[in-house]
């Protein structure tokens, strides 16, 4: 089992939900993150005084998926988010040792 | 005099316009500041409420509006005493209570145009005890001066003839621009150079937390500067129509005006500008409202709208951490409109004015309102600047350095503005805060 998670572009959170839930992605949790790559920020002008704002608001999904799906998932958020402008965002993944359903104590892949 | 009905009614109903200033002033500064400071910043505001109106009905009426005492200095304090003489009428046949109430309203808005020039770092209880000292010192005395029948007196107060006229000044300022905004203005200077700047100011940004609030606030000072200007006249008529109407074209140059200077200047016309820009107009035309042609106000809010802008950059040149612009608007925008008066006031609008510079009057209406201007500007400045000091000598007037940056609103008042919908608004009240009710009477 492996989790991914990704960070996009805020307006493209429905897309990538959308995608996920075609292809069969039953759960995810979703976080509003701030943060800034190589595209740095942006500058916001109050009363003529300029502000370097460099935590860029974006969201962050995260998926659990078994070790056979992880390559599929990753395309297609990696469709779903993209806009080919600077700031849409990247997606990693790391292994996960186990999973329980809280509910029913299930436990490994039967819990994703 | 008998009570006339007409203008008792209109001053009824703009001293609930003028109290809604307040509030509107709290949420336009209040998005300002950053989301920690927040509830100080309302809590500033409306306890200028709490403070000064029950201050002025005590006696701070009569040292302002009683007779004369000490050569035009201050308001005989005994005439007035506890409002004793509500039911008489003071002018135009509007009874004294009304009066009293109406400028209740300006008393309190006055140092609450103060706390913006400080946000983010004032004690709240040493706070309390300047506003109280600032009324009765440095408020009453202005407000004497200019309005109670006083050596610079206008000819607005001398109608009832309470007072032999003929000895003062005449400054004109029909609804405030000295004995409101300059002086706010100039205090708000003196306190940001006692108190010193924030930390962290100007290198690292502190921006508006909330500009919709600051939107929000500019609407509702709009809304009440109308009673604030047009009650100005302390009666329902003609000069109360100019009034109104130049405060609404006035503050709309300004706005645009404002836009502009943003425009060219950084490329962009802002929401914080729009606000601003229309503050600074109200602020512009507050004096000269009842003293010029509606085409004079354009004027006088394109001018202060223009000037208003440039000048928030003073305080980045001289390095003192004037939070919120009142100086810039508030100070710049009330000398303008204090000094508009002896260029574009006309006695066509008003038979009490008298004719500015472009009208023919020559230099003299010019001059006099320069002596008003000079004379608050020394007096408000000195006497702020002792107040302050000694307060902060005595009890301390800025907060610490780890209460400025943890946050005012958790350190000063045990409350926090937003829930930010985050793991602790799921959390559960202790039943150890929840004295004499069970566990299950919650839960049920």
């Amino acid at each position: 089992m492996r989790l991914i998670t990704a960070i996009v572009k805020p307006f493209k959170l429905d897309d990538v939900k959308t995608a996920l839930e075609t292809f069969g992605v039953t759960g995810m949790t979703v976080s509003e993150a701030n943060g800034y790559g190589r595209q740095r920020g942006h500058t916001e002008v109050y009363r003529g005084a300029e502000y370097e704002v460099d935590l860029v608001p974006k969201v962050r999904v995260e998926v659990l998926v078994d070790d056979d799906d992880v390559e599929d998932v990753i395309d297609v958020i990696v469709k779903s988010a993209q806009t080919g402008k600077i700031g849409d965002g990247k997606v990693w993944s790391v292994p996960v040792d186990n999973v329980v359903r809280v509910r029913t104590g299930e436990r490994g892949t039967s819990a994703l | 005099m008998k009570l006339d009905s007409g203008n008792t009614a209109w001053m009824l109903a703009a001293t609930a316009l003028v109290l809604l200033m307040t509030p509107g002033l709290a949420f336009f500064y209040g998005g300002m500041v950053r989301s920690k400071n927040v509830l100080a910043m309302l809590m500033q505001n409306f306890v200028c409420m709490g403070i000064v109106s029950v201050l002025w009905v005590i006696d701070l009426f009569s040292l302002a509006f009683g007779p004369d005492k000490m050569h035009g200095l201050i308001g005989d304090p005994a005439t007035h005493l506890g409002l004793k003489t509500g039911g008489t009428l003071f002018v135009a046949g509007v009874p004294t209570a009304v009066i009293a109430a109406f400028q209740i309203t300006f008393a309190i808005i006055t140092p609450a145009l103060i706390t913006g020039a400080v946000a983010d770092r004032l004690r709240f209880g040493p706070f309390v005890l300047f506003v109280t000292a600032w009324s009765i010192l440095v408020y009453a005395p202005i407000a004497h001066w200019v309005w109670g029948g006083g050596w610079l007196a206008q000819f607005h107060s001398v109608k009832d003839a309470t007072s032999g006229a003929i000895t003062k000044l005449g400054v004109e300022d029909f609804a405030g621009g000295t004995v409101v905004h300059i002086n706010a203005g100039i205090a708000g200077l003196a306190l940001t150079l006692v108190l010193g700047r924030r930390i962290g100011w100007p290198k690292e940004r502190m921006r508006p937390h909330n500009v919709p609030y600051v939107m929000l606030g500019a609407g509702l000072l709009w809304f009440g500067w109308l009673g604030f200007n047009a009650g100005s006249e302390l009666a329902a008529d003609t000069t109360a129509g100019y009034a109104l109407v130049n405060s609404v074209v006035a503050t709309a140059a300004a706005m645009l005006a404002w836009l502009i200077v943003e425009k060219i200047r950084d490329g962009h016309a802002t929401s914080l500008g729009a606000a601003s820009g229309l503050v600074a107009g109200l602020v512009a035309i507050t004096p000269a409202c009842g003293f010029v042609t509606p085409v004079g106000a354009i004027w006088i809010g394109v001018i202060a709208g223009v000037i208003c802008a440039l000048a928030v950059a003073i305080k980045f040149k001289f390095g003192f951490d004037d939070s919120l612009d009142v100086v810039a608007v508030h100070l710049i925008g009330g000398i303008v409109g204090a000094l508009s008066i002896g260029f574009f006031g006309q006695d066509a609008v008003n038979s009490l004015g008298r004719d500015g510079l472009f009208y023919g009057g020559g230099l003299g209406q010019l001059g006099r309102q320069c002596v008003g201007v000079g004379a608050v500007l020394v007096f408000t400045f000195v006497m702020t600047f002792i107040i302050a000091k000694v307060i902060d000598m005595v009890w301390g007037l800025r907060v610490s350095r780890d209460v400025e940056l943890e946050g005012l609103d958790i350190n000063l008042h045990a409350e926090s503005a937003y829930d930010s919908g985050g793991p602790a608004s799921h959390t559960s009240i202790p039943e150890a805060n929840m004295a004499g009710v069970s566990s299950e009477k919650v839960s049920s």
